[in-house]
């Protein structure tokens, strides 16, 4: 069963609209990847399912249930958790407040997500008293996932996780994902190094001016010669 | 050893004095800054309400004959400051949530809470009277004397019973809310929403409990810091209203959002006003004859004249503003 079905999305800021029917399905076994040009959608697609701003047509469906413009706070709770492109630490809280605002949601003891969190991520523990504003931009990036994974989602979205790192933290953070897809967690993720992220892949949209182009596995759009193309840099 | 004593009594006890009042302020001022993102201007006006409330309830209890070795107004005091509580956000919910809802820039909700400053203080004078009146009227004002013959001085430190009181309720609350702000989940989530507000929705923090939290503790602080500058002076109508530039400008040097910040930031302007109309000539009249005249013979060597104390925070406030916008613990931009 997929776990998130995006279908016909359509979406805006009150102007010109920005999505014009976007599909999307993973199931919990998937890393989705979503790439495209600047100005596709990507990033807005992540934003609407979270119900950051309004879908004016079609509809998002969570593991059977219909979710279609339902507000953060309630979303969270059901298992989806969103890791947005800037900002995503809180700068004056600690490492290990950071975690724990991710578990704002669970009223039972989440010590043992804290735990595996500071498994997945052995830098952070060190720094767990530090303040997230101080950390460099990888261990941030660290500390916006852990954030996320603390509500133990179902489907973890982010937004292109790898944007401003270096080469090396490019790979370590694409590794960190497929472990955490491995532990059972469905990925939807946008991304800015299409070719890279596509490879492990196991889904693949490719958007243009708000609407699904290509759609296949990730292995699939990489050998298409038109996406590779237009949308790979050749 | 008298000129040191007249400096203890003048600028160390009243400046702490100050300090808690502009502090108690401030920090709710800075806490509706940094989650609401706008300057509360009726903050004042919401002390003196907060004073006003206290004040009935003082009444009504020496009226059922409620006795105690402290101030009336000291002993119903929680019952003022909940009510307070309460009436804030009421005020929130009828006034500024509306706004918000609708997604105005922070300026409305500001001119919004101008409006609400100048109902407050018509209600106030519609159900009060524009007369001063005092906590004190049916019970003495206990003064306590330290006295330091023992130190070769003639007179005492002298600190009132209410200052005594308020200070130590003071520090109480200070260390209540560095517990409530680094131990709870509540508290760690309002820190959150303030450095993050985007982010904190997005993590499913309550930001509507947040809200209410913040209106809660600002509201309540607000009674104390009235009721204690009532009981220090008197009560009147625009007893805090005069007071709104030092304590704005104890939460921007704080750092707007930055809740130590204000507290320190509160301390600091409450210090400078003391300081700066404190008369330096008791300590150079006994140079008379060594020093220069105008040294020697001078009656009046303070910064500033008295009346013009409210000069101190306001030079803080345009010099913190030009020189660290950001205030002194990083808060946000002003």
């Amino acid at each position: 069963m997929n776990l998130i079905e995006v279908s016909g999305v359509h979406a805006g800021y009150g102007g010109a609209p920005i999505l014009n029917g976007v599909d999307i399905a993973i199931t919990a076994a998937d890393i989705g990847v979503i790439v495209g040009p600047n100005g596709a959608g990507k990033s807005t697609t992540l934003k609407a399912i979270f119900g950051l701003l309004k879908i004016t047509g079609g509809s998002v469906t969570f593991s059977g249930r219909a979710i279609t413009n339902a507000l953060p706070d309630t979303l969270v709770p059901l298992g989806l958790s969103y890791v947005p492109q800037e900002k995503n630490v809180f700068p004056s809280l600690t490492v290990n407040e950071n975690l724990e605002m991710g578990a704002f949601v669970r009223r039972d003891d989440f010590s043992d997500s804290l735990t595996s969190v500071y498994d997945m991520f052995p830098p952070l523990k060190e720094k767990r008293k530090q303040k997230a504003g101080e950390l460099s931009g990888g261990q941030r990036q660290m500390v916006a996932m852990g954030r996320a994974l603390m509500s133990q989602p179902k489907l973890l979205m982010l937004d292109e996780p790898s944007a401003g790192l270096s080469p090396r933290y490019v790979l370590e953070i694409f590794d960190t994902i497929m472990r955490i897809n491995k532990a059972g967690v469905g990925i939807l993720m946008v991304e800015q190094n299409a070719r890279q992220a596509l490879a492990f892949a196991t889904r693949g949209f490719v958007l243009a001016a708000g609407k699904n182009r290509y759609t296949g596995t990730g292995k699939e759009l990489i050998d298409d010669p038109e996406v590779a193309k237009s949308f790979l840099g050749g | 050893m008298d000129q040191i004593i007249f400096f203890v009594n003048k600028v160390l006890v009243a400046g702490v004095v100050l300090g808690s009042i502009y502090a108690l302020g401030a920090v709710g001022v800075t806490l509706i800054a940094g989650i609401l993102r706008f300057s509360h201007f009726a903050h004042g006006d919401m002390m003196t309400m907060g004073a006003f409330i206290t004040f009935l309830f003082a009444l009504l209890a020496s009226a059922m004959g409620i006795h105690a070795p402290v101030p009336t107004g000291f002993l119903v005091l929680p019952l003022g400051a909940a009510a307070t509580a309460l009436i804030a956000l009421g005020i929130d919910k009828v006034f500024y949530a509306p706004l918000r809802r609708r997604g105005v820039a922070s300026v409305t909700l500001l001119i919004a809470s101008i409006g609400v400053t100048m109902m407050l203080q018509g209600l106030i004078r519609l159900f009060a009277g524009a007369d001063t009146r005092t906590f004190f009227e049916y019970e003495p004002k206990v003064i306590y004397r330290i006295d330091l013959s023992w130190l070769g001085g003639t007179r005492p430190i002298t600190v009132s019973q209410p200052e005594a009181l308020m200070i130590g309720l003071v520090l109480v609350i200070v260390i209540a809310l560095h517990l409530f702000l680094s131990r709870s989940r509540l508290g760690k989530g309002m820190r959150a929403m303030a450095d993050n507000p985007d982010l904190a929705q997005v993590s499913g923090i309550n930001t509507q409990l947040v809200i209410r939290i913040t209106w809660l503790i600002a509201g309540a602080l607000a009674c104390v810091g009235g009721t204690m500058l009532a009981l220090d002076v008197s009560l009147k109508p625009d007893l805090a209203f005069n007071i709104i530039l030092p304590i704005f400008a104890a939460a921007v040097v704080g750092g707007l959002g930055q809740t130590y910040g204000a507290i320190a930031g509160g301390f600091l302007v409450g210090f400078a006003e003391e300081l700066g109309v404190f008369d330096w000539s008791v300590f150079t009249r006994p140079l008379k004859g060594i020093a220069p005249d105008w040294l020697g013979n001078a009656t009046n060597l303070s910064l500033v004249p008295t009346e013009y104390k409210l000069t101190v925070s306001f030079i803080i406030l345009v010099v913190v503003l030009l020189v660290r916008p950001t205030g002194i613990f990083k808060g946000s931009e002003t």
